[in-house]
């Protein structure tokens, strides 16, 4: 057999082991065995002294031909089993995908933090300042300065926790209307506010009252301020909070700070107009307080109410929130039962 | 106020302009008054009709009940039992028949009683839905008799005004005016645009007496009472009120009790005018004196109470004896009752404030004080007088004496405001011309004179003493144009800014970083008990907490000092409700006295820990929080809030409320400015909670203090090279003292140093305990060369060693 035939042989026999091996170390075998210096394909190169000049770069390059076909075959074949054996692996290693991910901690903003919030960014976006003040207030700023003056029977209306006669624990925000009229320089433009913040009560605790709730004050005063700024103003917000198809009505109601004084109802948002147990069957939900600044607190703050006019309004987050979430208990928001505060996790 | 729409439509052509009752209440509350409901005394009752009580007989086994038969129809009769110890033959009575709804959706049923068949119900008024209050006494504990000329087996609705509608209005404190029928009739003759029939009884004085020989009246001061008139009516026949009276009162709420008193009411409800009638023969004396209370003057009022009155009480008195509150109250001494034969009657208008004060500090509100709190149409204090009296004389057969005896009568003038028809256009937003001002008072019967294009001089009757200003006229306008009608615009401003504040801004941003670190946020109470309010301080003091003068509850009582002690009492709220895993924070207010009129108030933050901040999952267990874990927080906190000054922890065992070996201060440059730590065992023990970690911040500090800039810093190109060293040290030995020898002697290119292991107990000697820190070294300008941190290092080691005798290992 001549050393051509003995190659072919060589590459036929070394072709079927590669394709019958399954692993790893077979394949370093066959390399060792067929290609390794003590190997085969060597010795038949060894044996090319005893060929003539002419046959000799032939035989040769037909050898160095098969080596490189053993060799690819090997890598190959090499690659094939890598890659059976990775998937074997990754098979292995697949996960029930529907179990529960790991637990992270994320702590959520109180709701009535979330209303108060987007109010504030409502009208700061329209240009207003937040004005926050005292919880503990002046009888004079909470009362007296906004036309209450004592034995008033409004002020039957808003039980009071006094400390003194003259100190007590704020029963509105309003008292910021008198303090910021005071302050502001209407020669610098109007006057734009909102003050959000705690309020108190004397009332006992139970699912619809808190002696402890939340109100959002706000004040526009300036040289043309209307009562329809104002009604256009409670759409923005009533929208703004419940939805772009919402209706603002306004009906008379008293407040000694305002004059005309309003009540604003909206659309109610559950049924659209139509009447349900949360509206009451009316098609309309009350949300508000307002009315155009009683010229009194204008003057008693030492602005002069025949050139300066406008409007304010008061609304209760705590309401907004049990309305817009359906909350039925107003002590669900001071009890802080972590199974509640974690429900309000909607972001954007 | 019950306002009935029959009452209404007497004076207002109501039905005859279709204007039903809920479209009529719909517009009241858009246009004047709020309206709570409106409602039928017939609604969900049927099958109620007349009948006629043909014989009745006691019942054969029972002792108290009685055996009917009931006409029901010309052809009809019925055999009911009924139990009412007043039933008798001859009645026409009240009948629910077989399949009937009364009171409560009660169904009636054919069925039998002991034995007797009973084919429907004879009713007493509560059975169809009167309320106990409001039914007449005397038919209290039995069945109601109908008219005789009742018609068998109609319907009794009409007979007893339960057709009727009431619509229940809540007028707010400057619509005293609406607390009448004469009010709502003006004001819904002003909406609807209809004539106002509203109309009054004069009386014919058929006495022979002069009523000032009778009685004399005098006013003490002239504030107490500005107006104040008397008349007497002699031989009074005290007897029941006719059905229309009675019906009137009891569908306004208010119960009939006797011709006399149901007539002051009645005048009550018509005018929004309170009278009283005293009994002319019980007062020890005719000379009627207003005046102030002496301090601890003692009088029984009607409702038997006898009341301690103060100085600033008023009170009527006959011979300087009290015989009522003035507004308020009448005297038990004075009493009208069946014997009654000579009636004095007074009409007044007594001062609001007195009258407010009265009522509050006795707790004795009625009808009558709301009025006068809320002020009497100056216009119809005589007119509602002389009505009473014809009334009783028509219905009491009495004889009224000549002549009113005045005690006091103030002039009311009318007053007029001038108003500007541009200005009302720039208040509402509107462009009404002259006309649509005009036709707006003109339906309010206001007087309105134009002076030119512009300028308006309108007229306010005294009875809209609501109506000072030219504002209170706005809104007359506004409300009789339509609220509707008004349009929607936003103010148009140029140069405003707005926005929040650098503070506002920074609020903000502090809560969102401690939400993102796994805070809840809560809102607890700001009120609480005097011992929680003043716990958890974060400077520490002898202060008392601000006390409210007259708390509602004992668990809060005064302002907190800490915002802490309030997340522990959520702790314990959410520990009660079985939710063991509780991670919360708060920012708010803490009051702080000073000294001054009102305590500071600083805005401080507070977190509480409990459980863990992660719950145990299918692959993980519980990491129970410890102090290490929210003092991680803390420092990340402080960090995003980008306070410049040096953040140092120090340990306190001298908190109260705080495990005394597990607390630090938090410093700012050298300053308190907070604190973190397990709560005292004992302390939650005291709030029924396990082991919880807080932090208190006074946020005054932290917003006070510079912020740090934000900046880039470099970070190196060259390789870093790191060195661990485990040292062991006396037990006393801090942290915070080796990373500053390590810092300190550290070179110029040691960049971090780090703890990576804390090791005391077996294998190390007592007393002593191992730390193990990675140095890391880095030129940021070329590549460190071993030999040089090897120097370094050693130097470290050497000082650790000779400062704090540590020992390499």
């Amino acid at each position: 057999m001549g050393l051509r035939e003995k190659l072919e042989e060589l590459r036929q026999q070394g072709a079927d082991e590669i394709k019958n091996s399954s692993n790893l170390d077979t394949i370093n075998q066959i390399r060792v065995k067929l290609l390794g210096k003590k190997g085969p394909i060597t010795n038949v190169l060894r044996g090319m002294k005893d060929l003539s000049a002419d046959e000799r770069p032939k035989v040769g390059k037909y050898a160095n031909q098969v080596r490189d076909e053993l060799q690819q075959m090997l890598d190959e074949k090499r690659a094939q089993i890598q890659a059976q054996l990775l998937d074997a692996k990754l098979a292995s290693e697949s996960l029930d995908v529907t179990l529960p991910g790991t637990p992270v901690a994320q702590g959520q903003p109180h709701v009535i933090q979330q209303v108060i919030d987007e109010l504030v960014d409502l009208f700061t976006d329209m240009g207003y300042e937040v004005a926050v003040g005292d919880e503990v207030e002046q009888e004079l700023y909470n009362f007296e300065k906004l036309n209450l003056p004592k034995d008033h029977p409004a002020r039957d209306m808003q039980d009071t926790f006094y400390v003194t006669p003259s100190v007590l624990m704020r029963t509105q925000t309003s008292p910021m209307q008198a303090r910021m009229l005071e302050q502001h320089d209407f020669s610098k433009g109007p006057l734009k506010m909102i003050s959000p913040g705690k309020v108190y009560r004397r009332d006992t605790d139970d699912a619809t009252h808190s002696h402890q709730f939340h109100q959002v004050e706000g004040m526009v005063v300036g040289k043309h301020v209307t009562m329809a700024d104002l009604k256009g103003t409670l759409e923005a917000v009533a929208q703004h909070l419940f939805g772009d198809q919402l209706k603002v009505r306004l009906r008379p109601s008293y407040f000694p700070f305002t004059e005309p004084s309003v009540e604003a109802d909206i659309t109610c948002f559950n049924c659209m107009g139509k009447g349900c147990a949360i509206c009451k069957h009316t098609g309309w939900i009350e949300v508000l307080g307002a009315g155009m600044v009683h010229p009194n607190v204008l003057k008693m703050s030492g602005v002069d109410p025949e050139e300066y006019g406008g409007f304010a309004f008061g609304l209760g987050p705590d309401r907004f929130a049990m309305l817009k979430y359906g909350v039925e208990d107003i002590r669900d928001f001071y009890q802080n039962d972590v199974r509640f505060l974690t429900q309000f996790d909607q972001k954007g | 106020m019950k306002v009935s729409y029959q009452w209404l439509n007497k004076y207002l052509p109501l039905e005859d302009h279709k204007i039903k009752p809920a479209a009529l209440a719909e517009k009241l509350a858009r246009t004047s008054v709020d309206i709570n409901s409106v409602s039928s005394p017939s609604d969900g009752l049927k099958k109620i009709i007349v009948g006629y009580v043909e014989e009745c007989v006691p019942h054969p086994d029972s002792d108290h009940m009685s055996v009917c038969q009931v006409k029901i129809s010309d052809d009809e009769t019925i055999q009911i039992v009924c139990g009412a110890p007043n039933i008798k033959a001859g009645k026409k009575v009240i009948v629910a028949l077989h399949g009937a709804r009364i009171a409560d959706n009660v169904k009636i049923k054919r069925g039998k009683i002991r034995g007797e068949e009973s084919d429907g119900m004879i009713c007493a008024l509560q059975e169809i839905g009167f309320s106990e209050k409001i039914a007449p006494k005397d038919y209290e504990d039995g069945i109601w008799f109908l008219p005789d000329d009742a018609k068998i087996g109609e319907s009794v609705f009409p007979y007893l005004g339960m057709d009727d509608t009431i619509i229940d209005t809540d007028v707010t404190p400057n619509r005293g005016d609406m607390l009448s029928i004469y009010g709502n009739v003006n004001d819904l003759a002003a909406i609807y645009d209809l004539p106002n029939g509203f109309n009054s009884h004069p009386v014919e004085e058929n006495g022979s007496d002069q009523t000032s020989d009778l009685i004399s009246a005098k006013v003490a001061d002239d504030k107490i009472a500005p107006v104040y008139k008397l008349r007497v009516i002699k031989n009074v026949q005290i007897a029941d009120s006719p059905l229309w009276l009675q019906i009137k009162l009891w569908n306004s709420g208010v119960r009939p009790v006797n011709n006399v008193v149901d007539v002051t009411n009645y005048i009550l409800l018509k005018y929004g005018q309170p009278l009283h009638s005293f009994d002319y023969d019980k007062l020890t004396n005719h000379e009627i004196l207003v005046r102030h209370a002496n301090e601890g003057e003692k009088l029984t009022t009607l409702d038997g109470e006898e009341q301690e009155l103060k100085a600033q009480d008023i009170v009527v008195t006959a011979g300087d004896q009290p015989v009522a509150l003035a507004g308020t109250m009448g005297g038990d001494n004075s009493k009208v009752d069946d014997h009654t034969t000579t009636v004095a009657l007074e009409s007044a208008i007594f001062d609001p404030v007195m009258v407010r004060k009265q009522a509050r500090r006795l707790d004795l509100h009625s009808e009558s004080s709301m009025r006068f709190e809320r002020g009497i149409n100056p216009e119809t204090v005589e007119q509602a007088l002389d009505e009473a009296a014809y009334w009783l004389q028509q219905l009491a057969g009495g004889e009224v004496a000549q002549g009113i005896v005045v005690g006091n009568d103030h002039d009311y003038p009318t007053h007029n405001i001038t108003l500007s028809l541009k200005k009302i256009n720039d208040v509402l937003g509107t462009a009404m011309d002259m006309q649509t001002v005009q036709n707006i008072f003109d339906r309010l019967a206001f007087k309105m004179v134009q002076n030119d294009d512009d300028q308006i001089v309108v007229t306010v009757p005294a009875r809209r003493w609501d109506i000072s200003l030219a504002a209170d006229l706005y809104e007359e306008i506004a409300r009789l144009y339509g609220y509707d009608n008004i349009p929607s615009t936003l103010p148009v401003m140029t140069r405003n800014l707005g926005g929040l504040t650098p503070r506002q801004k920074k609020l903000r941003a502090s809560r969102h970083v401690l939400e993102g670190l796994g805070l809840n946020q809560a809102i607890s109470y700001s009120l609480t008990t005097i011992a929680k309010a003043q716990q958890f301080e974060v400077e520490p003091s002898d202060t008392k907490p601000m006390e409210l003068d007259y708390p509602m509850s004992t668990d809060h009582v005064a302002t907190r000092m800490s915002i802490v002690s309030g997340l522990l009492n959520d702790i314990a709220y959410n520990n009660a409700h079985k939710v063991a895993n509780v991670a919360l924070y708060e920012q708010g207010r803490v009051f702080i006295p000073k000294g001054g009129e009102r305590p500071e108030e600083q805005e401080h933050v507070a977190g509480a820990v409990t459980g863990s901040m992660v719950p145990a999952s299918w692959n993980a267990k519980a990491k129970p929080v410890d102090f290490y874990q929210l003092k991680g927080i803390v420092e990340q906190y402080l960090k995003n809030l980008a306070v410049a000054g040096e953040i140092t922890y120090v340990a306190d065992s001298s908190r109260p409320e705080m495990h005394p070996g597990r607390t630090a201060n938090i410093l700012l440059d050298g300053e308190v400015i907070g604190f973190i730590g397990q709560v005292h065992p004992n302390i939650a023990k005291d709030y029924k909670i396990p082991e919880t970690y807080v932090f208190g911040i006074n946020l005054e500090a932290v917003l006070a203090a510079d912020t740090r800039g934000k900046h880039y810093t470099y970070i190196s190109k060259y390789p870093d090279i790191t060195r661990d060293i485990a040292i062991l040290v006396d037990e006393e030995v801090t942290n915070e003292q080796i990373v500053a020898i390590i810092k300190k002697r550290g070179g110029a290119f040691l960049k971090k140093v780090e703890l990576f292991d804390v090791y005391s107990g077996a294998h190390l000697p007592a007393g002593k305990k191992s730390l193990a820190y990675t140095l890391t070294y880095q030129d940021d300008h070329g590549t460190l060369q071993e030999e040089t941190v090897n120097k370094a290092f050693a130097k470290v080691e050497k000082h650790l060693t000779d400062e704090l005798g540590a020992e390499i290992r």
